[in-house]
């Protein structure tokens, strides 16, 4: 994601790098490059060419702050620009602005809370949907979902399923879904009737008491009359107070107009960016709220109903920018470990007490945290080191599978771990025996470690840290049993693969 | 080409809106101008924002450019024949039918990433080749996405045609494999496999793709006889990495350029053309099943540039 665009503003940064100052001719040259790359990301462009000529009204003649280089300078300017670009506060305070938690979606009494889903053909909005739904159930809020796709074949089947499906997931409420599927007709023959259905589903939605009430509209092109009309008529019936539009993050030059298009009759109080976990350079997220002036609220990561996430200008910028997403990071781990559970695990590993079981257990929640790939992106500087490496999570497989045949006792002390029972566990596991001893030595330097670590400072901790990790990201890696890539032999080579290197364009 | 005999009007209607806004936008902006340097640039972002991309357009706008150095184009009405000469050259001479078996069912794979309009794609598809006196078998393997096996079910429904299923979630390989044996077994013409619509960047997925293909080859040795990716018209440069990704994995010999209606500007398919050989084969310019059309680049290049 954005590698192209990262790639372009470094190489800014890098040039100014070694000057005294910014001067125009210095800047505009490096520009030069970033606006190429931009218009390259799909950026619509009068977007580029604003973007570009602020920059550089900014950067042009400025005096260099002592303390910083102009390398460093340019960061900064880039950056709040940035931020504005893609709907946030430059002036924001920095820690305010990356901890905030956005606007949500509206609690209306009485409920239900409407939300209108629209856009064009093939975005996403079905599945969206259901993430949404998801997303709602686990902050204990009740939802139902409405098929107001009367033209796509089997569009009413397909939310049915999904309603189903994120009913399945954790969380302190129900979702329902309401839809008829015998109203379904031909492309542009029912149109209309989708207001009538929306209605009968409020009405469904005010008697089961459900706090959010979604709508899936069809997907239509924004010169279509007749179904822009049908749009125009749900709202104006059913009055929704959230109208959210979809758009693909592939999105090209001319779709995002598509978007203002749609913005300039319903008054969109959102759009959701879909197919987000692509290799989007992001042209549709840099341009799309410059274009229409409505905010991008959520953005779509991957096909699993709960890869949503609350969308974030300046968390968005550091990404862009390769600064990495800590914030987001840290959430997400939040939403896996409680704090106790945190608390208890740091006594152990305090004391040198980590068992095989707990370390499945914090295995298991980083991976329901995201794919590896996704999660190391977020660290600072690690995602540029990323793009041509493949991570093998079948790897991290095989780790949990060899805990999985370890006996109880095994698990608790895994000193005990030794030729008989490595044999039996790798046999067990479908792995090598030599792998087993691998993840037996590798587990007992962390507790080693980790134990030494607990009586560091904060600073200390990273410089040991570094150490174990001997610096580079394949070397974190290693500080993960199982993970190693360095001193191990069969198990590492698999863990991190490094691919061919690609040209890029 | 046997298949699609119809005329060139409705890519002309599908294309209106480009026609509108790049071919009229075009016009607007040379006809009665003198070149200039800033007319020049004026046709670089032109061309950039109708999705040619940033490479295609720099390249035309240095070839007008030349010709305008070397005094052969004065006035912005050369330009524009210039262009229109330019951009029809870059199609060399190209089979853009569709390949069949020289004997036995031939079987075509569809591919694509989520939303770009497979399933109508091959609606359409079944219903040219059926008009053209096809028998056609349909097999379903998107097991993943709810709902789709479904909806290729009602097309076939509304076509007349069979669908061969799987169980959801199942393997979309073995049903492939299944739908294999019953085109054989039925001595059909042709088979149209749906697959579910991945992301380029999902490996995983895309080695799916691959044992789909064995497979094939595997029951029916030569197939699949064709590989269409589908591609939608609204979507921006991605488009090419997608191609190059599932060329490389799906051994695509021809590509489905879907929802070209919903996009004014169709410079897509000048970009598809400078960055890959695989050739457009098929623009989809509707909802019903009779809005698709083989790619005439000719056409094309006229209808873009038409007054």
């Amino acid at each position: 994601m954005f590698d192209r665009l990262s790639d372009g503003f470094n190489g800014v940064f890098k040039k100014l790098s070694g000057q005294g100052s910014i001067s125009e001719s210095n800047v505009r040259e490096a520009m030069d490059e970033v606006r190429t790359a931009l218009l390259e990301a799909d950026v619509q462009y009068d977007v580029v060419e604003t973007f570009c000529e602020r920059v550089m009204a900014d950067a042009v003649g400025r005096e260099v702050t002592k303390s910083l280089k102009p390398g460093q300078e340019m960061i900064g300017i880039v950056n709040r620009r940035l931020v504005e670009l893609l709907g946030g506060d430059p002036d924001a305070d920095p820690q305010e602005a990356l901890t905030q938690s956005g606007p949500g979606i509206l609690k209306m009494s009485p409920g239900p809370t409407v939300v209108m889903m629209c856009g064009l053909q093939g975005s996403g909005k079905t599945t969206t949907c259901g993430k949404l739904a998801a997303m709602l159930k686990k902050q204990g809020r009740s939802v139902m979902l409405c098929a107001a796709d009367l033209q796509r074949p089997a569009a009413v089947e397909q939310l049915e399923t999904v309603a189903g499906q994120a009913d399945q997931l954790p969380g302190g409420a129900q979702v329902r879904f309401y839809g008829e599927a015998d109203q379904v007709g031909a492309y542009g023959e029912r149109v209309g009737v989708a207001v009538d259905v929306c209605k009968r589903a409020l009405k469904a939605a005010r008697e089961a008491g459900v706090d959010v009430l979604i709508l899936d509209t069809a997907g239509r092109l924004h010169v279509n009359d007749e179904l822009m009309g049908e749009l125009h008529s749900v709202h104006k019936v059913l009055n929704p107070h959230h109208i959210f539009l979809v758009v693909d993050a592939m999105t090209g030059q001319d779709a995002v107009n598509s978007a203002k298009a749609f913005h300039e009759r319903l008054e969109v109080d959102g759009v959701i960016l879909t197919k987000f976990d692509s290799d989007t350079r992001g042209g549709a997220a840099l341009s799309v709220k410059h274009v229409t002036g409505a905010p991008i609220r959520y953005i779509g990561v991957g096909e699993k109903l709960d890869a949503i996430e609350p969308f974030h200008a300046e968390r968005m910028a550091g990404r862009i920018l390769g600064m990495g997403d800590v914030v987001s990071l840290v959430e997400k781990a939040q939403q896996e470990v409680t704090e106790e559970e945190a608390e208890k695990l740091q006594a152990k590993m305090a004391k040198g007490e980590l068992t095989m079981d707990d370390f499945l257990k914090q295995m298991r929640s980083l991976r329901r945290m995201g794919p590896m790939k996704q999660l190391m992106g977020m660290l600072p500087g690690v995602g540029s080191m990323l793009k041509d490496i493949d991570i093998d999570e079948k790897q991290l497989d095989r780790t949990e599978a060899m805990v999985q045949s370890m006996t109880p006792a095994e698990r608790a002390k895994p000193d005990l771990i030794k030729g008989k029972r490595q044999k039996r566990i790798a046999q067990g596991s479908g792995n090598e025996q030599t792998q087993v001893g691998q993840l037996v030595k590798q587990f007992g330097l962390l507790n080693k470690m980790t134990k030494q670590m607990s009586g560091m400072s904060g600073s200390a901790r990273v410089a040991a840290a570094k150490q174990l990790a001997g610096g580079g990201m394949g070397g974190m890696m290693s500080g993960m049993p199982g993970l190693g890539t360095k001193g191990s032999t069969k198990s590492g080579s698999r863990g991190v693969k490094k691919r061919k290197p690609k040209k890029r364009r | 080409m046997a298949l699609f005999k119809s005329a060139l009007g409705k890519l002309k209607k599908g294309l209106a809106r480009t026609r509108e806004t790049l071919g009229g936008g075009l016009r607007s902006l040379l006809t009665g101008k003198r070149l200039d340097e800033q007319l020049l640039k004026d046709l670089e972002r032109r061309l950039i924002e109708s999705d040619v991309g940033v490479a295609g357009a720099r390249e035309l706008v240095e070839s007008v450019r030349t010709d305008y150095k070397a005094g052969n184009i004065e006035t912005g009405d050369q330009v524009l024949d210039h262009l229109k000469r330019q951009l029809k050259s870059w199609w060399p001479e190209q089979d853009r039918s569709l390949t069949f078996a020289t004997s036995g069912p031939t079987v075509i794979l569809v591919t694509g990433i989520n939303g770009v309009g497979k399933t109508t794609s091959i609606a359409k598809l079944c219903k040219a080749l059926r008009d053209e006196g096809r028998t056609v078998l349909l097999g379903a393997c998107d097991t993943f996405r709810a709902g789709a096996v479904r909806q290729l079910e009602i097309w076939g429904e509304r076509l007349g045609i069979d669908v061969v299923k799987g169980q959801q979630g199942g393997d979309p390989a073995s049903v492939a494999f299944d739908a294999c044996d019953a085109a054989v077994a039925r001595q059909v013409d042709v088979l149209i496999l749906d697959t579910a619509g991945r992301l380029h960047t999902q490996q995983g997925l895309m080695g799916q793709l691959e044992k789909i293909r064995r497979v094939i080859d595997k029951r029916i040795p030569g197939g699949p006889h064709e590989v269409l990716l589908v591609l939608d018209a609204t979507s921006g440069q991605n488009a090419l990495r997608q191609a190059e990704e599932f060329k490389a994995s799906a051994g695509v010999s021809g590509i489905v350029l879907a929802k070209l209606d919903g996009t004014a500007r169709g410079g897509i398919v000048v970009a598809i053309r400078s960055a890959t050989d695989i050739p457009v084969k098929f623009v989809g310019v509707g909802e019903t099943p009779d809005d698709l059309e083989p790619f005439d680049p000719e056409a094309f290049v006229e209808a873009m540039l038409a007054e």
